[in-house]
């Protein structure tokens, strides 16, 4: 597979590792976070933790959209669905993920018209082809993609479509990361920065990063090579005493980003004052709704939402973890009462996040580990 | 929220220009060139496809360098003890801050 | 991890098959531990829930008092001859597809899970769940794929049930076959038999058949150019037993849930680690590009003309050429071996040294976006 497979040569990948540890070297304990949820999925799946030395430690970092979202939003929208001739569509990440009263997967099982889509222009499809039925599209994910999003209503509206709503839960990487950054209990060194959230916002909003708080971030492709050049660059940087934004993702990922999709998210959403992360709290400023000139599409708008709040159980360390002060092992549920079948906090309910990958993944080669020791 | 695969542009479809037909080793996948609408791809390019949508043309170029620029770790090394072997060693060289596409002076 | 003890009398084991047909005195006290409060797709899935299912609901009331490994076909033993029993459902939408159809399934689906209990199948029968409103020809072309596969497994179809049922009750139709074979001379399928250094092997390309389905939902804008493998694997582990039959322990034939699920059972069954050599496994490119489009993993795909194979090293070579010789087994691959560790699990290892933990499946393989 081109562009993917140039970049999994295992005598490449030798290569950088031997690089890494050279840099690395043995003195020094370096703390890098890895932003976004591809990221974390792609450490796992690559096993990139057998590859780097003992002394550098990724953490995971909130850039799961899934994770991130609270229970009373999935409540919301599966209560839209609940209306009659409503088709509940969204991307199969979705699918799982645990409301008060059970899942998508759940409620289709118990009648309600659910459905998997692989894009938002799918669900606009579905109400084409549906026009006595009502499509109400449930939008997740970072900048990646909401400008798909948004251009699926300025399509939708440019048709006269009428059926079509879309329930918004699009975030902002930003505010997460400064939520990081403000956290007390913090310590990092570096930033592996979002691939491709950039590709959208291109690497100038990670410049407060550098300047004003003195963290080099590179920001990553996805594959094995990339995330380990990406280490490379930071740890050239630590040695240095540097501090900048760096681009290993060129080839992918323009400096200025992408005009167009910045043009099309403008026209169609604005900031909310505030949005409630599942785990971090309430961030202001840092998640999309859509605005008057798009209202129509808004479900939030055409549908009476419940809008209540759903807290997670108090012995869930979601927060601490999603931080990144924790892993996964040592919140207390993991592995008893959370698990990936019976997820009670978001960080195991998505592939990408970090308990569930962890779980998945890892934590019975840690299990290995110590009786092999 | 990154899932997002190249696909090599197969064919632009005459009746809308923002539907192309793209390749990921033989499956094909129609997706929507709307957020490209400024750097418009033509069939044969490499884009970056997000749930249906291309968001990125891939610079074959830049791809090179890449590789070009991993394959050289560890040569970097070897010119290094090279170097030193010439009795240049009262010259501080510091290889972490080397652009590699600059040649070893 | 199971007591040999209790392996010993489950299904598959020489001698001792006839205690299954005595009814245990205690099937009333068996306790039912399946605690879900309806039944999801998850159930059906081939994963942990499906998994969960039967080990905790079917086996205690159904099975008696020893869980044991649950295997694809059980062995009972009538008047001395040793006889392999099993039955399937094939639920399947589109019903047909590039490279097959439901009928075609229905028999080698069935053919295969006596195959790899080490058994020739011989007779099979089958029932019909029809839906109302069937056209004729839908299930006349079915029935015609039906003869055909039986056809050139070289299996009879023997009797069969029909049933119709109102429109929007069943999607379609729903088959069910049930087979019996003759147990080849000379092999004995044990997970306890299982030991480390003993060799995994794999009979052709995974994911070409889930990925088909998945591809002829049109609810996906892919196409591509792949087909069912669905096929009798009889032949193939015919060909395996006589270079191999002493050295085998266990064979499966990864359906739903793919490669990754079968081997995890196995792995808890035996208690050992599965260690797979991500290189070795072998992937059509064009089931690979589908499965990065849509965020799958390959290996909990499934599939309906391969098989595994657990063979101790002193035969493994033999049974690995014999198997690339025969027609159809090209493409068979050693792709890892048994290791203490990590116990029960099932370990993918890549060439560069990064290795990961392959689940069983959780529930339908759902398409990752994220």
């Amino acid at each position: 597979m081109r562009f993917v497979d140039e970049f999994r040569q295992p005598g490449l990948i030798s290569k950088t590792a031997d690089e890494i540890r050279r840099l690395a070297g043995t003195e020094r304990h370096y703390r890098m976070m890895e932003v976004c949820g591809g990221h974390t999925h792609a450490i796992y799946r690559f096993g990139m933790k057998d590859i780097l030395p003992e002394n550098i430690e990724l953490i995971h970092g909130p850039g799961c959209p899934v994770c991130v979202l609270p229970m009373g939003r999935i409540d919301d929208g599966l209560a839209i669905a609940r209306q009659p001739g409503v088709i509940f569509a969204a991307f199969g990440d979705m699918m799982r993920v645990p409301g008060t009263q059970g899942s998508p997967l759940e409620h289709k099982a118990r009648g309600m018209d659910v459905r998997i889509v692989y894009s938002p222009s799918d669900a606009l499809k579905l109400a084409r082809l549906n026009p006595d039925k009502h499509v109400m599209f449930f939008a997740i994910g970072f900048e990646t993609t909401a400008p798909s999003t948004a251009l699926t209503m300025i399509r939708a509206q440019a048709e006269g479509i009428r059926n079509f709503s879309v329930f918004c839960n699009h975030v902002t990487i930003i505010p997460a990361i400064r939520a990081i950054l403000d956290s007390p209990d913090m310590r990092l060194d570096a930033f592996i920065g979002p691939g491709h959230v950039s590709t959208v916002i291109g690497c100038r909003p990670y410049e407060w990063i550098a300047h004003n708080e003195h963290k080099p971030i590179v920001v990553s492709g996805f594959e094995p090579l990339d995330m380990l050049q990406s280490i490379v660059m930071l740890l050239r940087q630590l040695k240095a005493g540097e501090a900048k934004v760096e681009n290993q993702y060129k080839r992918v990922v323009p400096w200025e980003g992408n005009r167009a999709a910045l043009r099309a998210m403008a026209d169609v959403f604005q900031l909310r004052p505030y949005f409630e992360w599942r785990g971090l709290g309430f961030i202001s400023q840092s998640a999309l709704r859509i605005n008057d000139k798009y209202a129509e599409f808004d479900a939030e708008q055409r549908f009476v939402v419940p809008g209540i709040r759903v807290t997670d159980p108090k012995a869930a360390q979601c927060g601490e973890v999603l931080k990144g002060v924790l892993k996964p092992h040592q919140c207390k549920l993991f592995g008893r009462e959370c698990t990936p079948e019976h997820p009670v906090g978001a960080l195991m309910v998505s592939t990408e996040g970090s308990c569930a990958a962890y779980h998945s993944y890892e934590h019975r080669k840690a299990a290995m580990v110590t009786l092999t020791a | 929220m990154c899932l997002a695969i190249p696909g090599k542009i197969v064919e632009i479809s005459s009746e809308n220009q923002d539907s192309a037909l793209v390749e990921v080793i033989g499956v094909r996948r129609r997706i929507d060139l709307g957020l490209l609408q400024d750097d418009k791809p033509a069939a044969g390019d490499w884009v970056l496809v997000h749930v249906g949508f291309a968001m990125s043309k891939i610079s074959e170029q830049d791809a090179a360098d890449q590789m070009n620029t991993l394959r050289m770790l560890g040569e970097i090394d070897g010119a290094m003890q090279e170097v030193q072997g010439y009795g240049l060693e009262d010259r501080e060289i510091d290889a972490s801050r080397l652009d590699y596409k600059e040649p070893i002076q | 991890m199971r007591r040999l003890s209790q392996l010993r009398t489950s299904q598959g084991s020489n001698g001792d098959s006839d205690r299954l047909m005595a009814a245990p005195a205690t099937f009333s006290d068996v306790p039912v531990r399946f605690r879900d409060s309806q039944i999801e797709m998850a159930h059906g899935a081939g994963g942990k829930a499906s998994r969960k299912l039967v080990e905790g609901l079917f086996a205690p009331l159904l099975f008696g008092t020893f869980p044991g490994p649950l295997s694809d076909a059980a062995h009972v033993e009538i008047n001395g001859t040793k006889i392999a029993i099993t039955t399937d459902s094939f639920v399947v939408k589109p019903l047909s597809f590039p490279g097959g159809s439901i009928g075609e399934l229905a028999v080698n689906g069935t053919v295969n899970d006596l195959a790899v209990s080490g058994a020739k199948a011989e007779a099979l029968v089958v029932s019909f769940v029809l839906e109302a409103g069937l056209p004729t020809s839908v299930l006349e072309a079915e029935v015609r794929a039906m003869a055909k596969a039986a056809r050139d497994a070289g299996v009879r179809i023997a009797a069969g049930d029909t049933k119709v049922v109102e429109h929007g009750k069943a999607d379609q139709m729903y088959v069910t076959t049930t087979g019996i074979g003759r147990l080849l001379p000379g092999v004995t399928i044990n997970p306890g038999s299982v030991r480390v250094g003993d060799r995994i092997l794999l009979s052709g390309p995974v994911g070409d058949h889930g990925v088909t389905i998945l591809l002829a939902r049109s609810e996906l804008d892919l196409e591509a150019d792949l087909r069912s493998d669905t096929r009798s694997v009889f032949p193939l582990v015919e060909t395996l037993v006589k270079a191999a039959g002493p050295g085998i322990r266990w064979m499966r034939d990864p359906t739903r849930g793919g490669a990754a699920t079968s081997l995890n059972e196995l792995a808890r069954d035996c208690g050992l680690g599965m260690v797979l050599f991500e290189d070795q496994v072998p992937v059509r490119d064009i089931v690979r590009g589908a499965c990065e489009l849509l965020g799958l993993d390959p290996l909990h795909i499934a599939n309906e003309g391969q098989f595994l194979a657990v063979v101790s090293p002193e035969y493994a070579d033999a049974a690995i050429n014999a198997i690339n010789l025969a027609p159809g087994g090209s493409e068979a691959q050693v792709i890892g071996e048994v290791r203490e560790q990590p116990a029960g699990t099932v370990l993918v290892t890549t060439l560069y040294g990064g290795s990961r933990i392959v689940d069983m499946l959780v529930g339908d393989p759902l398409p990752r976006i994220c």
